[in-house]
C-alpha cells in the first residue's frame, strides 16, 4: 500500500540514503548540533537571576528541564523552507515532481537522517552536561521516555507541516523565508526554549496556549524531564495541530502545484 | 503516444527598469506583463517515434517540453501523453516517461549515483533483482563502471550526464522528453550518448523527443524536426524537407586547376565567393543539372562538389534576418 506513494521499502531505502547523505555533512552537523546550545545559556542566566523562583522550579528541575528543552531541539528542528526554497528557485524540485512520490517525503527523510546523524553529538553534549552537573543526572523511566519521544516527534511533525505551509507560498512568493523570519521570534519566546512557560504571566500563558509553539518544546521537555504536565492535555492539542495543518498543506500544495513555473529548469 | 491541440502557455513576468528609480518604482508599484512562450502549437507523435524539437533560445522548445511531462501547466489548449493529461501527474502517467534536462541534475551530489538509483528504483517499485539487472544493462550500453559507485561530484560532466540518463531511464519509461541531452559534452560523449538513444530506441521502442542546439543530433536521430520561433510551430516534417523549405538551393563548391575571375560565373547560380582556384556558387535544385554541365564545359575542372547547405547554419541564418 501507498500513501502519497511511500511505502514501506521506499521508506528504507530513503531513509538509508539520507542518512548516508547527512553524513556527509557531519562535520556541519557537528556545529549545528553545537549552534543549538541555546537552552544552557538561558540555564545559566536563570540560575544567576533572583527571578528564578518564579519559575516554580528548584536547581535541578531547571536543568532538567534546559537539558530536555535542547535535546527536544535538537531533534525537532526543521529547515524545510530554506531547502525547499532553495530547491523551488533552482529547479532542483523538478525531478521530484515528475516522480510517483510525493515531494515532501524526500523532505521527511532528510530532516529523519540529520536526526540520525545528530545523535551521537547530542549524546556526547549530554554526557557534558551531567559531567558538568552531576546532581541533575537522571534516567527517565521506560514509559516517560516512549512518551517523550512521541511527544518530540509529534513536536518535529508540528514544525514541519508549519514550515511546509509556509515553503508553499514560494509557489506565489519566491521568498517564503522572510515569512520563515516572522515565525521565528513567537517561536523563540513561546515555544519554552527561552524560559519555560510558567516563567511569562497568566495572560502571555493562555494566549500561547492557542498558539502550536509551546508543543514544539516546552511540552515534549516537561515530559522527558519528568516534572507535572497534563499528557492528555498536550498530546490532544499536539494531534490537533496535525490534524489542521495536514489538510491546509496539501491543499496549498495542490493550488500551488499549478502555478509552478520550474524555474531554473 | 503524444497529442497536442492548440497548447498556449502565457507567463506573467515583473517588469523592472534598471537603475534606482526603476527598483523605487517596482517597490512602490508593480507592473507585469504577459509573455507568450507557447501559442497555439498543435502536433501529434505516434509511438516510437524520434522527433527533433528546434527552435533558437527563448523559442519555446524547454516550456513546451515541460508541458508534455506535466511540470507546468497550459494556459489553454489540449495534451494527451500516454492517454493521459500530463498536468494531472498521476502515478501511471509518471510511470511512463521520464524527463532529462542537460544541466541540471537528479543524483544527489554527494553521494554515487548508485545511491540514487536505488532510490528511483524503490519510488518506481522495480525489484532488487529488476533493478540490478535493468543497471547492469543500461550501464553497459552507457559505458559506466566503477563512476556508479564514485561521488556525482567527482564525475566528469559526461559521465554525469550518462549516469543523469540511467537514472531517468531505470523505470523503462515509453516516453522520453530529453532537453539538450549533449550540451557541454565533448564530441566523444556526444556521439555515445546519441548511440546510447538510437539503441534504446529501438530495444525499447519508446518515443522520444528531443531538444538540441546540435544539429548533430537531430540529423543522427531524428527523421521528423518540429521548428518552433517565437512560440509558434513553423516546420513539422522529415528533415530535409526543412532544409528544401528554408532554403531551396544546392552548395556547388569546385577547384579549378587555373584561378579565373569571379565575372566568369555570371549567369550560374549566386556565387558566394570567389578565391584563387575555389569557387563556391548556390544553384537551383532545378538548374543543377545544367549548371553543372556548363561549369565542366566551360572551365578545367580539377574537382566538383554538390551539397545540401549546412541545416543549423540555415536555421541560425533565417533566425537572425527575421525570415522565420
Amino acid at each position: 500500500m501507498r500513501i502519497f506513494g511511500l511505502n514501506r521499502k521506499i521508506i528504507r531505502v530513503l531513509l538509508g540514503t539520507e542518512y548516508a547523505h547527512m553524513l556527509e555533512y557531519r562535520a556541519e552537523i557537528a556545529l549545528w548540533a553545537l549552534s543549538g546550545v541555546l537552552p544552557f545559556i538561558m540555564l545559566s542566566l536563570w540560575n544567576g537571576s533572583d527571578a528564578r523562583d518564579a519559575l516554580g522550579m528548584d536547581g535541578v528541575g531547571l536543568d532538567r528541564y534546559f537539558l530536555s528543552a535542547f535535546l527536544v531541539r535538537q531533534f525537532s528542528v526543521v529547515w524545510m523552507i530554506y531547502a525547499f526554497e532553495e530547491d523551488a528557485l533552482t529547479g532542483r524540485l523538478s525531478p521530484y515532481l515528475l516522480q510517483p512520490l510525493h515531494p515532501l517525503w524526500r523532505y521527511v527523510a532528510s530532516h529523519l537522517g540529520e536526526q540520525l546523524t545528530r545523535l551521537p553529538f547530542a549524546a556526547v553534549i549530554t554526557a557534558i552536561f551531567f559531567l558538568i552537573q552531576p546532581n541533575a543526572f537522571w534516567l527517565p523511566s521506560f514509559g516517560h521516555f516512549v512518551l517523550a519521544w512521541l511527544a518530540t516527534w509529534m513536536a518535529f511533525s508540528i514544525a514541519f507541516l508549519l514550515q511546509s505551509l509556509i515553503a508553499s507560498l514560494c509557489f506565489w512568493s519566491e521568498k517564503a523565508s522572510a515569512l520563515e523570519r516572522l515565525l521565528f521570534i513567537p517561536f523563540l519566546f513561546l515555544s519554552g526554549l527561552l524560559a519555560p512557560l510558567t516563567a511569562f504571566p497568566p495572560f502571555v500563558r493562555t494566549l500561547a496556549q492557542w498558539t502550536p509553539f509551546p508543543y514544539l518544546i516546552d511540552f515534549p521537555a516537561r515530559v522527558l524531564a519528568e516534572q507535572p504536565v497534563d499528557l492528555l492535555a498536550g498530546f490532544a492539542i499536539q494531534s490537533a495541530w496535525i490534524v489542521l495543518l495536514l489538510p491546509l498543506v496539501l491543499l496549498f500544495w495542490r493550488a500551488g502545484v499549478r502555478r509552478y513555473s520550474a524555474m531554473g529548469a | 503516444m503524444i497529442e497536442v491541440e492548440s497548447l498556449s502557455k502565457i507567463y506573467r513576468v515583473a517588469d523592472k527598469q534598471p537603475g534606482l528609480g526603476g527598483t523605487l518604482q517596482h517597490f512602490m508599484r508593480r507592473r507585469h506583463r504577459d509573455v507568450c512562450a507557447v501559442s497555439n502549437v498543435s502536433f501529434t507523435i505516434a509511438r516510437g517515434e524520434m522527433v527533433g524539437f528546434l527552435g533558437a533560445n527563448g523559442a519555446g522548445k524547454t516550456t513546451t517540453l515541460k508541458m508534455l511531462c506535466g511540470l507546468i501547466y497550459p494556459s489553454a489548449g489540449q495534451v494527451v501523453v500516454a492517454g493521459h493529461q500530463p498536468q494531472k501527474r498521476h502515478p501511471d502517467f509518471l510511470r511512463r516517461i521520464t524527463l532529462v534536462m542537460g544541466q541540471k541534475q537528479q543524483l544527489l551530489w554527494d553521494l554515487p549515483p548508485m545511491d540514487s538509483l536505488r532510490v528511483n528504483a524503490a519510488v518506481y517499485g522495480i525489484s532488487d533483482r529488476d533493478a540490478k539487472r535493468r543497471i547492469s544493462e543500461l550501464s553497459d550500453l552507457l559505458e559506466l563502471g566503477e563512476e556508479l559507485t564514485r561521488p556525482v561530484r567527482k564525475l566528469s560532466l559526461g559521465q554525469r550526464m550518462k549516469a543523469e540518463l540511467l537514472a531517468a531511464l531505470l523505470h523503462q519509461p515509453d516516453v522520453l522528453f530529453l532537453d539538450e541531452p549533449t550540451l557541454g559534452l565533448d564530441v566523444n560523449a556526444q556521439a555515445r550518448v546519441r548511440k546510447f538513444l538510437a539503441d534504446y530506441n529501438q530495444r525499447t521502442g519508446a518515443t522520444v523527443l528531443l531538444t538540441s542546439h546540435y544539429m548533430a543530433d537531430i540529423t543522427a536521430l531524428c527523421p521528423r524536426v518540429l521548428l518552433i520561433h517565437q512560440g509558434n510551430l513553423f516546420h513539422d516534417g522529415p528533415l530535409d524537407r526543412l532544409a528544401s523549405r528554408l532554403a531551396p538551393e544546392r552548395h556547388v563548391r569546385l577547384e579549378l586547376a587555373a584561378p579565373v575571375g569571379a565575372e566568369a560565373f555570371a549567369g550560374l547560380g549566386r556565387l558566394d565567393s570567389c578565391c584563387d582556384c575555389e569557387v563556391n556558387l548556390r544553384v537551383q535544385p532545378d538548374e543543377l543539372t545544367a549548371v553543372v554541365a556548363q561549369l565542366l564545359d566551360r572551365f578545367e575542372v580539377r574537382d566538383l562538389e554538390v551539397n545540401d547547405p549546412p541545416i543549423d547554419q540555415l536555421i541560425g541564418e533565417l533566425f537572425r534576418q527575421g525570415k522565420v
